[in-house]
Order: C-alpha cells, then structure tokens, then sequence
C-alpha cells in the first residue's frame, strides 16, 4: 500500500520539474522564473490547487510520441489571493518552450470553464513560444479555443495576462482580448510577426525589443496596461490590482477595511489650481487627496499621458477615475486619450466600478493628424463609453471644460449622478479669447475693444454658475471638501439601479 | 504702546514678528508682493497691504511703497524683519522724518556699522579685538604684499564693500598676495563699484561666534550670550546653536563685554548682533556687527526665555528693559536648522514649485524639551524663484547638547517636504556627525566633511537593523488588512505569517514579527526589538517608540515594501516572505540606464528653441535647446563632442524631468 502512495509522490515529484533541472536553470539564468514559482508569486502561500499535472499530448509525429512530459507545458489550476478565488494558467517554457498544442489548451480551457462558471477571475502567465508545429491546426484549433472562451467571458470575469517571456504570432490574441496585459521588462515581449520576417517582408531592421518590448508597448501601441521591473514586482502588483476587482459582473466592486477618514479636509487641495489658467497643474495630487490612504493603481501610465485612467479606493471599496491631466497636451482629448479613457470606462461599468470623472479639458487636439486619424469616431468611443455605463458616476470639474469636451466628460447630459465644480471651473464654449474673436470678429482691428468684449465674456462665463443654474453642475463645492463630497455622493449611489433598453448589444463606434 | 505695527517684510520673518505684536495686542499690517497674494504672513496680519511686482527691487525693498502702505494704515511702528530695508539707513530715517517708530536702531549706528572699514575702525577705539590687519588704502601689488608680511601670513584680501565672498582671497606667500590684491580689486570694481581693498591676518580653525546684544534708549546696554554658526555652506549658514560647545564663561563674558562697548559707541539700541571670528586658542577677533533682528534669534530666546521682538518694540516704544545681566540666563541649550528649498543630491540647486506637502513636527514647549518651528510657507502654497530660498527654521531645545541634538534628528525625521527638493536629509546627516556631535566644527566643517557635496547617508547595522524591524511591522499589519477584503471564502482565508526577510539595498535581514496588545516585537539578528506604534496602512509617517524611545520613518508604498527616509537615509526596503525572498534573489539586477547618451529634459518646460538638426556634430558646451519653465529660458548644452542621431521634441512640448529631448553617438 505504502509502495503505491509513494508512486504518486515519485509521480508528482517529476511532473513538477517540467522540463527537467537544467533548463529551470537555464530559465533562471535569464532573470526569469519558472511557471511554477511564479504560480507561488501570485497566490497566497499553500493556497494552489493544480488541475491536470498528469496531461500529456498525444502528438505522434516528428518522434514526439518517444516524449510526453507531464503536464505538456502549462501548469493549471486555482487558488487564493487574499483569499480570493482566482484561476491561473502558467506557462512553462522548460517543456518544449512553453509552445502550445492541443492538450495544452484543453488544460487552459478547462479553468477557464470554471472561472466563468464559478465566477472568478482568470490569470493567465504567458511565456511561450508560440504554436507546437509538430501539431499543426491542432495546435491551432487549440488557440481558437482559448480565444473563443476569451470572448464569452469578457464582461464575465475579469481576466488578466501577464507577460514573462515571448508571446508571438497568433498567441498574441489571446492576451490581446483579455481585460489587462501587464509586462516584464526586458524580458517579455509580443509582436504578430517577429523581426525576421519583418526583415524579410519589408526590409525594416528591428529588435525584438523595440518590436514588441515592454516599453513599446506601454507606450507607443498601448497594447499593454502597465510594465514592471522583474518576475516578483509584476506578480505581486498583479496581486495589488486584483484586490481591486470584483471576482465577476454579478458582484459589486470589493472594499476593504481603510484608515483614512471619509470627511477628511484637504487645504492644500484650494491653492491647487493655478492663479493664470494657462500654467498647469498636476491632476494626480487631487485623486490622491480623494483616494483613501492616497493609494493608486494606474491603467496605462506610460500612454496618452493626457488622461488618468486608474483605481483608487473611497471608503475602502474601488473606484476608477478617469482625469484629465492638464501638465500633458494642457490635458486636451486626443485620439490616444479617448481610447485610452474609453476602454477603461466600459471595464469599470462592465464590473460595477463607480466611476469618478475629473475635469479639467480645454477641448480636443485640433489639427490634420488627429482628423486624419480619425478622432471623430474615436473621441465618440469614450462619449459613447460614458453615456453607456449606467454604475454610479460623480464627476468634478476643476477648472476648464470647454466645447464638445465638457460634454464627453461624463457630463450631467451623459447622464452623471452627481455633477460637482469648483469655484474655479469654467464651463463655456470655448475659452474667452477664443469666443471673442469669433463673436466679434468685426472689432477685431481695435485691440482696446476687443480685450473689454474678452473681459466681459470671461466675466459671464468663466465660472461654473451659469452650468449651476442650469442645474447641469449640482453644486459648486470647496476644493478642500472634495473628498468628502465625493465619498458621500457615492455613498448615496449604492443602490442605485439604472438600465439601459433591451438590445442584443451596442455599435459602439470601433 | 503702538496700536499698529507695519511688518516691512515676508515669508518666516514676518509671521515671527506678527506672533509676538499679536501676544502684545497691537494689530499688524503685512506688505506683499504679487508672488505673495496668498502667502501666510498676509493671512496671519489682522490687514495686508498690495506693495507691487514679484521682484524685491520693485516691491519689499522701495522706500515710498512701505511709506504709502503705513500711510495708508495709519501704522505708528515698522519692523523691518532682516534683509531687505532692514539696513538701510534711508528708510529709517524716512520713518522718522514721519514721526513713525522704527524698530530698530538709530540711522547712524546703522551706517556706522554699515561699511566694514569704518566699523572696524570705531570697533578698535572701542576697545573691541580686531582682527590684526591693515586698513588703509593700498596703492599697489607691492605694498599689499609689504603690508601682508607685516602683518604674517595667512592673510585675508578682502573688498572693503565686499559679501558672500566676493572679492576674498587668502594668500599663503608673496606671490600669492600679490594675486590675490590684483584679483580681488578687479573683481571688487566689477561686483561693487568700490574698488577699495583691505588686509587682515587669516585665522586658520576659525569659528563663527556671535554675540546678541540688547540696548534701549536709556543707556542700558545687555549681551544675552553667544550663538555659535559655523556650520555653513559658501558662507550661507545651515545650523546654529546656542551656546557655543566652545566657549567658556571668560570669553563669553570677554566677548559679551566688548560688544556692549562697541553698541554703546554708536549709542545703538534695539537687538544686534556683534559677529566674531574664534580661532583654536580661544582668540577671538571683531567682524561685523549686524543692525537687525538676526535670522538665528530664536536659539538665544529659547536659551534665554527673553522674545527678543517684543524687547524691540518696547525699545522702540521707549521702554526701559526690564531685566539687568544678571538676569538673563543660559539655560539649557538650543539649535536651529535652517531648511532651505535647496536640492542636496543636484549640488544644493535651488528648487522651486508647489509644496505639495509640508508637514512639520508639532511644536513643543515641554519643562525638559522644547521644538519650535518658525515658518512663512505652508501646504499647497508655491515657492518661488523670486525670495530667498529658506522656508523654515526648526530649532529644538533641551536640558543639554547631546539632548538637544536628539531631539533635532527626530524633529527633522518628523518633517514631512514634498514637491521640492529640500535639505532635509543633508541636516540629517551634519546631527549624525561623529565631528559635529564632538562640538568639534569651524567654518570650513561642510566643506571638510562633504568635499563631493552630498550623496545621501548609508545606515550603520544597527540603525539598519531598526529600519528592518519597522518595515516588517508595518508590513504585516498592511498584509492583514488585505485579508480582510470582501469575497473572500469562507474558512479558507489567507494567513499572515510571523517570518519575513527585509531587504534593504543588497542586505538582507531575516525578521520574525510577533504582535500582542503591548505592542509588536522583531526578533532579528538574536535581539528583540520591540516596538509601540498607532501607525496604519497609509500613514506618510511612522512615529514608532523602539524600545521606548520615539522614532519617526518618513514611509511611502513601494512593490514590496516601502521607501523609507530616516536620518538622512533614502532606502528602497523590501519585505519578503521567506520564500517570496528566495525567488526574489534570483531577479537579475537591474542597472540605471546608460543616459550619457541621451539629452534628459532637467525639468518639468516647455521647449521653445531647438539648436541643432539630426546629423550635426556638437560640441561641448554648444547649444542643443531650450527650455522654458517657470518663466525661465534655461539653455540646456552638450557635455562632450558627438553626433545627434536623433530628436524626440520639438518646440512647443512640454515635457516632464527626464524625458528625452535628443539622442547622441
């Protein structure tokens, strides 16, 4: 009896070596961790219950049948963090360099399965090196797979990708439609078509790196949300972010015990906006005076730096913000801001996220790139976004919101619960010198004329009270007292119900 | 006594001043400039009065702007603070010629004292020791060096009109008196207009004791003992004290002596201070004397008890003083830290913008210890390029030296700056001097102790080992809360371990932390520590009493842990368990980019102007760009020859701190 216990241990002892001692050491020696060791990251200590380590393929071309490690190159399975259900699959690049055939997918499928069906979110570690060739459209099949249960779970889970090593060619849309990608540096990156081929189809010299590296993608292409040093920072803010979500759409937002008091006054926050409205200020002072204990996780730091998009906590339950930031482009929508900005809102309202909306927008970025570009439909998306969500939504205007931008801003007419302003908010068409230059452009010769006509449109318009008495801002509220009012505005938004008319779903203007 | 006080001045100062006339109940009028709209001595005043553009030479300094605010005010009495008019003969005669009170001392002790050949002079008929030297005019090269051997090398070259070491120079031999008299008349002609050069004997080892005096206008002339500043930097002081660790009651009572006599010789009234050089044996020479209120007052009023600004106003007012000197005491002893606006890791540059937090330690008054903060900025206001960049004087005091300091070093741990860069850590660092600890400093100590400037302070093991201790506790209570989250499942919550390892730069300090209601002990490195603390997760500061004496880390959440500052020490703390520690150290290290091939943006601006195209060769020191901030046009400039390969800005971008502007081969 005993004999068979230890069979089972034997058994296990080699599965979980993967790929067999010399290549975890080979693994290490690149600064990376195995799939294992990173499952051990991501979740709490001993809380990791693995799925199917006793898989294998059932390639029998190319030799493949003399060599079925078990497993077949994903470890799967779920655990906790901070107790919470999550669902993890991790690549293991020991075993036929993490490549994935069809066994492989069955594995990453079956949680996926679960996730949906029990409701938690799925965590999947990337480090592969692409289809297993010797497979062929069963390797192929086996993406589609996986990407079709990418699909039906958006907007059901959350789901995250972390890469930590390679992710080319088809494997790339997998993580592309997940919620968040997230990226090591200097050791991941993901490209459709990789630098040979490049080379080879248009003759551009390219390195993996700046192809498809960490920072080009939290920069330039936006494909990834955030990129961090190393194996241990990344996993571990994965962790922090996943206390921010909920575990699925049928949950409200998670909160957690805060030490930070909800009616605290923040005087600094009145010497915020600058005397001239043209010198800039740094919007993310004013989301950590609301944020509690002055906590953030930012979605897409590094891209369209224009616009904030992150997490926050208020009174211990998770709030996304969207803030324009005046110290980029004068905070201006453009088309990367507007995507940006979009995507997030529609993540937070898919997940019953409140969302807090800070504005400070002198209008959009005029010119032929961004016309060329298409900032029509793309400024629409995050109109359409916020008009859309039907979670709590208080917005604050600090300082400018101008033209069709102050309409987009999750303004009262987008439906907005609580619309708030400061004393300082100008809500107008556009800015005063602008509006007197068209209105009178007859007095334009009399620069006398035209700096009283200026004076006397600021007069009337660069204030929040002609939008007050409207009844489109509800107050005009003390810079100090924004957090306070912000919490209790959401406060009083829990129960809110609101719904959209039936339909199968949207056009949003992609 | 007046009804009005008119404060011709700003920023710490001027709050100082409106404390004590509001304790007297005479109501105050503050001045300001447009920079200091919403400053805090204009909050502070019971009115403020609009006195014109940013630039001093167009507001705080114009004599007839002052005299149309008090005209407009009715004030009866102006303190002029230090700086600004609080010198200038001119103005104070303007306040008499209106029946206005100045506080301050007559006109002509304050010319008299003016000019550094004249005061030297009325000094030696005083009685007062004076450096030996030679005051008359120099003809040429030659007699400075005549003069230079008479006298004994080293000798000091200096402009008679001369300051902040314009115009100095010490000469070993011949040779270099001859030099140095050339360069320093050049040098006096173009800084000063004033052309005119003395020599005196240079003490070597010398220290910057100073005596406070106190005269009113009835003959009564007092010294209220000696601060001690030679802690300074380029001449600009950064830590006072009082008393000096070097005086004994001889000397002091020598030095208090000769400054009564020097007061009197100019029938002075009102606070001075009489500045003296001190060498190795105790020698003590003359150097200036200061008409004013001076900058370290505060350490004499905390050893002495006296409120040396509410002694001028009723000096001013006519009154008797109403102590002898045998009533005012030494007791216990006081230190001041100045905190400048000034970046210690960029080679002190003056930093500018938003304080976006300013949080400085409770003030105390307390039988057995005492810290007072004097201040004239507060959270959320701006420091700007226009005014000095000291932003606040953080004196504490205790029954002793060594009390004195302690207390020091946890007031500036306490001290919460952010938004510019400050000398916080470096002051951290001088209280942490084995040298200065000894008491054991001259003027030259900065420039002794930090020939490389300041590169931040690495922490002895045991310091290290408290700072372990603390990381690992505020770890784990942040931990616990996370388990406490919502959605959790049932029975199966996440446990918080007892055992960590505390990372901090490449040492590792495994910690095991227990916590009962008496508080929380590490166990690390075969000692307990143990610690008593009410911080929670997202306190910017941890006041923690270790083994029951109190401590406070300046902390902020990073991956993993949190940047703690502490004694000066900026560190980069990670808490692991220990597993976590484990996989961590097979993280390959990662090096600072290699930027010296790239051209970084200094600061947060605008780029206005670019210099140069894709493919041009630079060489150092030519034009790459510019950059606006703040108003400024800053030319940011090639360091070596090279090429530009490529440019990422253009005019009109802003950008932020280290963004690239163009890149080098």
């Amino acid at each position: 009896m005993k004999d068979i216990l230890a069979e089972l241990e034997r058994r296990r002892a080699s599965a979980r070596l993967g790929g067999g001692q010399r290549r975890i050491d080979g693994q290490h020696a690149k600064g990376k961790l195995t799939a294992r060791e990173r499952v051990e990251l991501l979740l709490d200590d001993g809380s990791f219950e693995e799925f199917d380590l006793f898989v294998t393929h059932r390639c029998t071309d190319f030799g493949m049948e003399d060599e079925k490690p078990a497993g077949d190159g994903v470890v799967t399975g779920w655990g906790t963090i901070n107790g919470r259900l999550v669902y993890v699959f991790s690549q293991d690049f020991t075993v036929f360099g993490g490549s994935l055939s069809e066994t492989h997918a069955l594995k990453i499928c079956k949680i996926m399965d679960m996730a949906v069906q029990n409701g938690a979110p799925v965590i999947g570690l990337n480090d592969s090196g692409g289809a297993r060739i010797q497979e062929g459209v069963a390797s192929l099949a086996g993406y589609a797979e996986v990407f079709q249960r990418n699909i039906e779970a958006s907007g059901v889970v959350p789901q995250i990708s972390v890469i930590m090593g390679p992710c080319a060619g088809g494997a790339v849309y997998s993580p592309a439609m997940t919620d968040f990608i997230f990226m090591v540096k200097d050791s991941s990156y993901m490209f459709v078509t990789g630098p040979d081929v490049v080379k080879t189809v248009t003759n551009e010299v390219v390195t993996a790196e700046e192809l498809g590296g960490a920072i080009t993608h939290t920069r330039k292409s936006s494909v990834a949300d955030g990129a961090f040093d190393n194996d241990v920072d990344t996993l571990n803010e994965v962790r922090r972010l996943v206390d921010f979500l909920p575990l699925n759409n049928r949950q409200k937002a998670p909160v957690r015990p805060f030490f930070d008091e909800p009616g605290r006054v923040e005087p600094s926050l009145d010497t915020l906006v600058p005397d001239n409205s043209h010198t800039p200020y740094d919007m993310k002072e004013l989301i950590l005076a609301v944020a509690d204990e002055g906590d953030m996780f930012e979605i897409q730091a590094e891209h369209a730096k224009n616009i904030i998009t992150c997490f926050i906590r208020i009174e211990g339950q998770t709030t996304g913000v969207v803030a324009n930031q005046p110290l980029v482009l004068a905070g201006c929508l453009d088309i990367d801001s507007s995507r940006k900005a979009a995507r997030f809102v529609r993540f937070c309202d898919a997940f019953e996220i409140p969302l807090l909306t800070l504005v400070d927008v002198p209008g959009f970025l005029p010119g032929t790139g961004q016309e060329f570009g298409g900032v029509i439909k793309h400024g629409a998306k995050l109109l359409y976004a916020f008009g859309e969500a039907t979670v709590p939504k208080v917005t604050v205007i600090t300082r400018k919101a101008y033209g069709g931008a102050y309409d987009v801003m999750s303004s009262k007419h987008l439906r907005a619960d609580m619309n708030y302003a400061w004393p300082t908010a100008q809500i107008a068409v556009m800015g005063a010198k602008g509006a007197t230059e068209i209105l009178y452009r007859s007095e334009l010769g009399d620069a006398e004329k035209i700096a009283a006509r200026t004076k006397s449109y600021e007069d009337r318009f660069a204030n929040p009270f002609v939008a007050a008495e409207r009844g489109f801002v509800d107050e005009v509220i003390m810079p100090h007292s924004t957090r306070r009012r912000v919490a209790r505005a959401f406060a009083s938004l829990r129960t809110k119900r609101r719904q959209l008319p039936w339909k199968k779903h949207g056009n949003i203007p992609l | 006594m007046f009804k009005k006080l008119l404060i011709a001045n700003r920023g710490e100062i001027a709050c100082r001043v409106i404390k004590s006339a509001r304790k007297m109940g005479i109501s105050t009028v503050a001045v300001y400039s447009d920079a200091d709209r919403q400053a805090l001595h204009v909050e502070m005043a019971d009115e403020a009065v609009h006195i014109g553009p940013p630039q001093a030479n167009q507001s705080y300094i114009v004599i007839d702007k002052i005299m149309d605010a008090v005209r407009q005010t009715g004030a009866e009495a102006v303190h002029p603070g230090y700086g600004f008019l609080s010198e200038n003969p001119k103005f104070a005669e303007a306040l008499e010629a209106e029946g206005v009170a100045f506080v301050g001392p007559p006109a002509s002790a304050i010319v008299a004292m003016g000019d550094k050949i004249t005061s030297k002079k009325l000094a030696k008929e005083a009685g007062v020791s004076t450096v030996p030297g030679y005051m008359g005019l120099i003809a040429d090269a030659e007699e400075a060096v005549k003069i230079s051997n008479e006298i004994g090398y080293p000798v000091m070259i200096k402009a008679s009109a001369g300051g902040g070491g314009k115009g100095m120079r010490i000469a070993w031999n011949d040779q270099e008196a001859r030099e140095g008299f050339q360069s320093s008349k050049n040098e006096a002609a173009s800084s000063f207009g004033d052309d005119r050069i003395f020599i005196e004997k240079f003490v070597t080892q010398p220290r910057h004791i100073e005596i406070q005096v106190l005269a009113d206008k009835h003959g009564n002339y007092l010294w209220l003992n000696e601060r001690e500043c030679s802690i300074q930097r380029r001449n600009q002081k950064v830590i006072e004290e009082a008393p000096s660790p070097f005086l004994d009651p001889e000397t002091r009572r020598a030095m208090g002596e000769q400054a009564c006599r020097l007061a009197a010789a100019v029938n002075y009234c009102s606070a001075g201070t009489v500045e003296f050089i001190v060498d190795a044996d105790k020698n003590f020479y003359f150097l200036e004397m200061n008409t004013r209120l001076q900058v370290e007052h505060p350490v004499t009023e905390l050893i002495t008890g006296i409120d040396l600004v509410e002694q001028m106003i009723r000096v001013a007012n006519g009154e008797k003083l109403p102590f002898t000197q045998d009533e005012i005491p030494i007791n216990g002893w006081a230190i001041e830290s100045r905190l400048y606006a000034e970046d210690p890791y960029r080679n002190f540059l003056p930093s500018i913008g938003r304080l976006s937090r300013y949080r400085p330690p409770a003030e105390l008054a307390q039988p057995f210890m005492a810290v007072r903060n004097d201040t004239g900025v507060f959270e959320g206001g701006e420091i700007s390029m226009y005014y000095d960049p000291m932003i606040a004087k953080l004196c504490t005091w205790g029954p002793d030296r060594a009390m004195a300091i302690e207390y020091m070093r946890n007031a500036l741990d306490e001290f919460e700056v952010e938004g510019i860069g400050h000398n916080l850590p470096f002051l951290s660092a001088v209280m942490d001097h084995e040298r200065f600890i000894r008491g054991d400093i001259t003027t030259a100590f900065i420039a002794e102790e930090f020939p490389e400037g300041f590169n931040g302070v690495e922490l002895g093991e045991a310091e290290q080992e408290k700072v372990a201790a603390v990381a690992a506790g505020m770890y784990r209570v942040a931990e616990i809360r996370r388990t406490r989250i919502t959605g959790t499942m049932d029975n199966h919550k996440r446990k918080v371990g007892k055992e960590w390892v505390v990372t901090i730069g490449k040492r590792e300090f495994p910690v095991e932390v227990e916590a009962d209601r008496n508080g929380t002990t590490a166990h690390i490195d075969g000692q307990s520590i143990v610690m008593r603390s009410d911080w929670t997760p997202g306190d910017r500061l941890c006041k923690v009493e270790i083994d029951g004496v109190p401590h406070a880390f300046k902390v902020q959440k990073i991956s993993s842990g949190y940047r703690v500052r502490y004694r000066g020490a900026d560190m980069k703390v990670r808490v692991y368990t220990p597993r976590r520690a484990e996989l961590a150290r097979l993280m390959p290290e990662k090096m600072p980019a290699d930027t010296s091939r790239l051209l970084l943006c200094p600061m947060p601006g605008l780029i206005v102007k670019l210099d140069v195209q894709v493919g041009d060769v630079v060489e150092e020191g030519q034009a790459l760009c510019s950059v606006e901030a703040m108003k400024m046009e800053n030319i940011l400039r090639a360091e070596k020859h090279a090429t530009v390969v490529k440019i990422n800005a253009g005019p009109g971008d802003s950008l932020a701190v280290d963004d690239v502007i163009m890149e080098f081969e």
